[in-house]
């Protein structure tokens, strides 16, 4: 990422989120960024996430160069090569913990049958295998992000972006679940993880620190 | 789309039953009333192309008077009598005539008798071509020809009423019956459409009935039929009649009342329009129903996309391109009209059969239906209604942005 810029027009006065942002995430890494509350680490997220574009500077997400995709091209890229997992977990409560996890898949054109048989062998990666029938409703905080993490991984993403995933969690349930993120991490899958907890940023390999649209600190 | 995107939308659908219905109802209802007012068009229809049953609609009737304004020298009030030569005049100088008869009425029932049996039935003379003109069918024997007219034959062709009565069961061609006195032979039975009056009747051969009854060669009523004459052509037909009469009988060619000429094609015609206008008029205000539950569809879609924004973006953020999103919605807008529309269709059609079905015999409405092509034309609408329900909330949703998946708050 280099000299990347980032303005909403927020009425008269426009709001410059990021500032000259630079950063380098090598493939394998597990990252962690933090910031305070308008620091810009959701927005640096959302253009990570290709949630979002920016002004200028330049994104590459590995040799391919990110900037002013159509949505469909974003939605396929997003689809291949990002797994999301988010605070409120995000799954669709019609639908089981397979089918949420299945859903990635649906959206490649992958056979209903295929599909499933290959959720579930990703809810047996976390865990959940007997889990498979039931609505989110039904299940705890810490499986419905089990759940999440699941459908991220299932399209085989080279980046997973995790956004505040302990924030709806006990400390117990946190700590698993970290610990099945570095598993994650270690099969080679690059991970950033925003947060403002301390001790779940302390677990990962590099902090990133954002204040006011500005990387602060970079390191350990 | 394939069918698991079909899986998907029904699954949305099912989730909120109560709404779907009730949006639903709304595009059933449109459809129901559709069918319902095109039916009812129908059945007007229908029963005044009844009354045109028994008479050739491509005809021109022409009714003897009595003049209503003076006209060289002669005051109003003088009656115009027909000849034999007025239909050989016309004959000539009318041209598009295909199928031309007289007729001649015998004023009060005829008392007919055959052995003991008799009853008093009408009696007319006529020419050949009369059949064409009344559309006379006949069960057996034959109608009356150019020789029979020519040669003043007593030959008679009768109605069933007219051979039950004298002959019960037995085969009356070929019998003797009596008229008043002159005896004829029955040549041939007939049938009609025009209901019991018209076939309590004997046909005499004009030239016969004049010779008989001291016509000499007087004619009540003279009707032609016009072929392929367009409706311009025969009212020209008519107008050319009128013409004509005029300058043989020597009355003013504005006087309405010295003849009668009524063109059944005009009549036909003008209420043919009639029902065309109430067609369109049906249509519009069919259209006009559903179109407010296509509305009422949309309306309902874009709360829907609403509500679902989370649910959206979600979609959105794990790779769901903005065509799948608009085919999504879209498909939900389709499937529930073309199911709502399918469910109206067949309520209209079978309420329809239930009134056609009970529908006491009268003169106004007969066989109330809607066709094929109706039908047809009623689903293709259905099918662009759902599109256009599905539109505006279709677009909505692909505006919405995926990083609201980013929001907090639960799907």
């Amino acid at each position: 990422m280099r000299g990347i810029n980032k303005t909403y027009a927020m009425g008269e006065a426009p709001l410059h989120v990021l500032k000259d942002v630079q950063l380098d995430i090598a493939a394998g890494e597990l990252v962690s960024i933090m910031g305070s509350s308008g620091s810009g680490k959701s927005t640096l997220l959302n253009i990570l996430g290709l949630l979002d574009d920016y002004d200028n500077g330049s994104y590459h997400l590995g040799d391919t160069l990110i900037r002013d995709l159509s949505e469909t091209r974003a939605a396929q890229y997003r689809n291949r090569f990002i797994g999301f997992v988010f605070q409120s977990f995000n799954l669709l409560a019609f639908k089981t913990a397979l089918e949420n996890v299945a859903l990635p898949l649906y959206y490649q054109g992958v056979p209903r049958k295929e599909r499933n048989r290959i959720a579930l062998e990703y809810l047996r990666k976390v865990n959940l295998e007997d889990r498979a029938g039931h609505l989110p409703s039904e299940l705890s905080g810490g499986q419905k992000q089990r759940v999440a993490i699941a459908r991220a991984l299932i399209a085989q993403p080279k980046l997973l972006l995790a956004d505040e995933p302990t924030g709806a969690l006990d400390s117990a349930t946190s700590h698993q679940l970290m610990q099945l993120l570095r598993d994650i991490n270690l099969s080679g899958i690059t991970m950033v993880i925003v947060t403002h907890e301390h001790d779940i940023a302390e677990r990962t390999d590099r902090i990133i620190v954002l204040k006011d649209g500005r990387v602060q600190g970079d390191g350990l | 789309m394939s069918f698991d995107s079909w899986r998907e939308i029904l699954d949305v659908l099912r989730r909120n039953k109560l709404r779907s219905a009730l949006t639903a109802s709304s595009v059933a209802w449109g459809i129901f009333m559709l069918v319902l007012l095109l039916a009812a068009g129908n059945g007007l229809q229908h029963g005044v192309e009844y009354d045109f049953r028994d008479d050739a609609t491509n005809s021109i009737w022409v009714r003897q008077g009595k003049t209503s304004l003076p006209f060289a020298g002669h005051a109003p009030g003088k009656p115009v009598n027909f000849d034999n030569a007025d239909l050989t005049a016309l004959r000539h100088e009318v041209s598009g005539i295909e199928h031309m008869s007289g007729r001649f009425y015998i004023r009060g029932g005829m008392l007919v008798s055959r052995g003991d049996k008799s009853a008093s039935f009408d009696v007319r003379g006529c020419h050949p071509a009369h059949q064409y003109l009344e559309k006379t069918l006949l069960i057996s024997g034959r109608f009356i020809n150019d020789l029979d007219e020519q040669d003043r034959r007593k030959v008679a062709v009768i109605g069933p009423p007219v051979s039950s009565t004298l002959f019960g069961t037995a085969d009356p061609l070929g019998e003797m019956i009596n008229i008043r006195g002159v005896n004829y032979q029955v040549i041939g039975v007939f049938e009609d459409q025009g209901g019991e009056g018209e076939l309590r009747r004997i046909y005499i051969p004009l030239s016969t009935a004049q010779l008989v009854y001291h016509g000499g060669d007087r004619v009540h009523q003279l009707m032609y039929t016009t072929g392929a004459a367009s409706l311009d052509e025969s009212k020209a037909m008519a107008e050319h009649t009128r013409q004509l009469l005029s300058k043989r009988h020597h009355f003013d060619p504005n006087d309405r009342r010295a003849v009668q000429v009524s063109n059944n094609l005009e009549r036909f015609q003008k209420l043919m329009d009639i029902f065309g206008w109430i067609r369109s008029f049906v249509w519009i205000v069919g259209i006009g129903t559903l179109f407010a539950g296509i509305v009422g569809v949309s309306n309902i879609m874009i709360i829907s996309v609403n509500e679902r924004t989370l649910e959206i973006g979600v979609r959105k953020a794990i790779g769901a391109p903005p065509r799948s999103i608009i085919g999504m919605i879209l498909g939900e807008a389709l499937l529930l009209t073309s199911f709502a529309g399918y469910v109206g269709l067949t309520a209209g059609v079978g309420v329809v059969e239930l009134i056609r079905r009970h529908l006491p015999e009268n003169d106004y409405v007969r066989n109330p239906t809607v066709d094929v092509g109706v039908a047809v034309s009623a689903t293709l609408l259905l099918i662009g209604a759902g599109a256009l329900a599905g539109l505006l909330p279709a677009l909505e949703a692909a505006r919405v942005r995926p990083i609201v998946a980013m929001r907090q708050g639960t799907p």
